[in-house]
């Protein structure tokens, strides 16, 4: 299963309800506002460094490029459109709007 | 039976303060009305739409309790709610409206509480989820 989450982890919950739901073979991407979920050394960098042990994490490239956000936490992996919609086509998918 | 797509509507607004979840049960009607094979889940602040008391008459607005109260009459009889988000909210199944009658037995049903990791199941079974 694919979770999108396009909402902060700073002002929304729709990260952690996610990652309540999701397991093993799923896959978590990060687009919009969601993408400040995969910067590192923050009062929420914990939920996705957790998340990473079992899940991969990606975050839309051009999301993370217009907040200039540099400093990402390891093993978030940078994806493009192209990806999420290769993404789209390989799972069933849940967006935590 | 197999080639009946099997579509889960996933809610986790809270009702009233905004249009989502009323629109979310339009849309369980309309896809139960195609026959589709229908299961619909409320997490979070959505559980809150299936409280049993609710009363939008003070705020002139209509409300949907009377939908809520039909969607099996309507074939819309999977209706799931996930268990944290009842306890985060200091909710239990005896807070939870009734949403029709069984067929069979005649009697008044509720929602369906489950787990996480049962509603994730569910999800994994689906060709397709509408999340609201």
């Amino acid at each position: 299963m694919l979770h999108t989450v396009n909402k902060s982890p700073f002002s929304h919950s729709g990260l952690e309800t996610c990652l309540r739901f999701a397991g093993e073979g799923d896959v978590i991407l990060l687009l919009e506002d969601g993408v400040l979920a995969a910067v590192s050394d923050t009062s929420r960098s914990a939920l996705i460094e957790e998340a990473l042990k079992t899940i991969p994490v990606y975050a839309i490239d051009a999301d993370v490029q217009a907040r200039g956000l540099e400093k990402l936490i390891d093993g978030v992996k940078l994806a493009s459109y192209a990806d999420f919609v290769a993404l789209l086509e390989g799972h069933v998918s849940q967006a935590w709007l | 039976m197999s080639d009946t797509k099997k579509v889960m509507i996933t809610v986790r607004k809270a009702p009233h303060g905004a249009i989502y979840v009323h629109e979310a049960i339009e849309v369980m009607f309309i896809v139960a009305s195609y026959g589709m094979d229908l299961s619909v889940v409320f997490i979070d602040d959505a559980v809150f739409a299936l409280k049993g008391g609710q009363d939008t008459r003070a705020l002139g607005i209509k409300g949907f309790m009377a939908s809520i109260g039909a969607l099996v009459d309507f074939e819309v009889e999977k209706v799931y709610v996930d268990r944290q988000s009842m306890q985060d909210r200091n909710l239990t199944e005896v807070d939870l409206v009734f949403i029709g009658e069984d067929e069979d037995t005649e009697e008044q049903v509720k929602p369906k509480v489950l787990d996480s990791e049962a509603i994730r199941a569910l999800m994994l079974e689906q060709d397709s989820i509408i999340s609201l």
